[in-house]
Formats: structure tokens, C-alpha cells, sequence
């Protein structure tokens, strides 16, 4: 009973001082000056027609490798701890899937797969881009380890495209770096008519291996973790 | 309108948070718990951030919904072996 009173007033107490912030709320009339810039200088200068899309992959594409690096220590750290054990193979018995469960993956699969292709490739002039793409595959995966348990993922072709996916992404980075004004910077490819699949310089190159590469990386995940099951 | 919709979403939102917390079956918790992400991901559509919007129902509903569930899956079988 005091445990609970004292929670009461807790929140009480944070509701209280968050209520100024809630009263004095004004909406902004005008944009932020960065932000301003971005909105007029970005489809000019980056190609790109998903302003998103620009901050993310160019004007704070450090940040985004960032992301990308604190993802591949998360998968690495998963990986350690859930170490597959072989030998528990032959004794394990599954039930097996529902006949409605088996269909649907077959007919829904690919269509996912390429769905979460599309999203990543048309990252520039839609929303969404590598990350979400890479998790709509991942989402496919899922479906197909839950449908057929015996499918093998093989690891090998997994860290393939992980580790080539992360290589390419620096290298694109680093001929910015030379060809055009800075790291990450796209204009080293042509930037090509605004709004074509082919526009935005490098940005559908380096949101396509950001898929691929964020793709590999939870699948390695769910896998992992469906394979542990004791 | 868009505050009436919003502010509906919201209520089910915190309904929602309140029976995963308070569920008594583990399984309907993370159920609950991914419905959140869900509802989160329409407010941020009706706020027009679709990149967002994305990456929520694709993560926070998809992907770590079935993470927890495999999590349950292990603690269970543990927790009959032994």
C-alpha cells in the first residue's frame, strides 16, 4: 500500500513538472536555419527527391554510419552469446506447420522480398530506404524459418554480404571523400534527372548496400536466435 | 480531426500499455506491446513522417514482437527442463 502511494505521487510529481512544457507549447512557425537550408539547397544540390533521404545518407551520413556500425556490434554481441550447438540437431523434434502457414509463405515470400528490395532501392525518391527495406527482408525470413523449420541459413553467404555491403558502403564514402567535396558525398556519380530511379548520384548505390547489409545482419539474428532454441 | 483520431490513438495506446504491463499471460503482454508500435507508427503517417512511420511497424511491431517471442519460446522450455 505505501509502495503504491508512493508511485501515485511519483507521477504526480513528473506529471506537475512536465505541465509548463505542455501549457507553454508553440508550434513553430518557421523552420530551423540548418533546417531551412536543407529544405532549399537539398533537391538542388543532392538530387534527391525524399529530403529525408538526403539528411540521412549525405548531410549526416556520418551519423547514419554510426548507426550502421552500433547495429554490427549488436548482431556480433548476439552472435557471441547464442553459439549454435550443432550436435543438439538429430535430437530435436518440431512440430511441424499449419497447411495455411506453408501456402501463404510460399505465395507471400518473394512478394515481401521484393517489396522490402523496392523500398531500399527507391530510397531517394520514397519514403523509407536501407534500414527499413533491410528489416522488410528480415520480416520475409522470419516468415520462412517459421513456415519450414528445417530451412538452413547458410552463415557463410550471410557474412558475405554483411561484410562486402559494409566495405562497399565505406569505399562509396571514401571516393566521395576524393572525387567530391567530403565524405559520404554523393556527387561523385551523376546526379541525373530529378525524380528518375537513376537520380541522386550515389544515394540509391549506398542505401542499396545499407539494405543489404542491415538485411544480412538481423537475419543473422532471428536465426540465431530460432537455431537456439533448446 | 486529425487531433480526434490522434487523441483516440493515444487512449488505446495507453489502454494497451497498461494491459501489457498488467497481463497475466506473458504471450497477450508482447502481443499488447507490438499493438503500441502499431498505433505508434499510424500517429507518426497522420503526423506525415512516413520514413518513421516505416521504420516503427517494421521494427517496433515485426521484428522485436517476434524476437520476444522467441525469447518466451526459451524461457518456457527452460523453465520445464529444469
Amino acid at each position: 500500500m505505501v509502495k503504491k502511494t508512493f508511485i501515485v505521487i511519483i507521477l504526480v510529481a513528473f506529471a506537475v513538472m512536465l505541465l509548463p512544457f505542455a501549457k507553454d507549447l508553440t508550434p513553430f512557425q518557421e523552420l530551423s536555419p540548418t533546417a531551412e537550408k536543407y529544405v532549399q539547397d537539398g533537391p538542388d544540390e543532392l538530387g534527391a527527391a525524399n529530403l529525408v533521404t538526403s539528411v540521412i545518407v549525405t548531410y549526416r551520413g556520418l551519423d547514419t554510419l554510426g548507426e550502421v556500425a552500433v547495429l554490427f556490434i549488436a548482431t556480433a554481441g548476439v552472435g557471441f552469446f547464442l553459439r549454435r550447438e550443432d550436435k543438439k540437431e538429430e535430437e530435436r523434434k518440431k512440430r511441424g506447420s499449419s497447411q495455411i502457414l506453408h501456402s501463404g509463405t510460399a505465395f507471400l515470400f518473394p512478394l515481401i522480398l521484393v517489396f522490402g528490395v523496392y523500398i531500399f532501392i527507391h530510397g531517394h525518391l520514397t519514403p523509407g530506404g536501407g534500414f527499413q527495406g533491410g528489416v522488410v527482408i528480415a520480416t520475409g525470413m522470419v516468415l520462412l524459418l517459421l513456415s519450414r523449420i528445417s530451412t538452413k541459413i547458410n552463415h557463410t553467404v550471410l557474412h558475405l554480404v554483411e561484410s562486402l555491403a559494409g566495405s562497399t558502403y565505406l569505399v562509396i564514402g571514401i571516393l566521395g571523400l576524393v572525387l567530391a567535396a567530403g565524405f559520404l558525398d554523393n556527387r561523385f556519380l551523376d546526379l541525373g534527372e530529378f525524380g528518375r530511379l537513376l537520380s541522386g548520384g550515389a544515394i540509391p548505390l549506398i542505401y542499396s548496400f545499407i539494405g543489404l547489409k542491415v538485411g544480412a545482419e538481423l537475419v543473422g539474428i532471428i536465426d540465431s536466435m530460432q537455431k537456439d532454441q533448446p | 480531426m486529425t487531433t480526434v483520431i490522434i487523441a483516440v490513438l493515444g487512449v488505446i495506446m495507453i489502454v494497451a500499455a497498461i494491459l501489457a504491463v498488467y497481463q497475466k499471460s506473458l504471450l497477450s503482454a508482447i502481443i499488447a506491446a507490438g499493438a503500441i508500435s502499431l498505433l505508434a507508427s499510424i500517429v507518426y503517417l497522420i503526423l506525415s513522417a512516413p520514413d518513421v512511420a516505416m521504420t516503427e511497424a517494421a521494427i517496433g511491431s515485426g521484428l522485436t514482437t517476434i524476437v520476444f517471442l522467441f525469447a518466451l519460446n526459451k524461457v518456457r522450455k527452460q523453465d520445464k527442463n529444469g
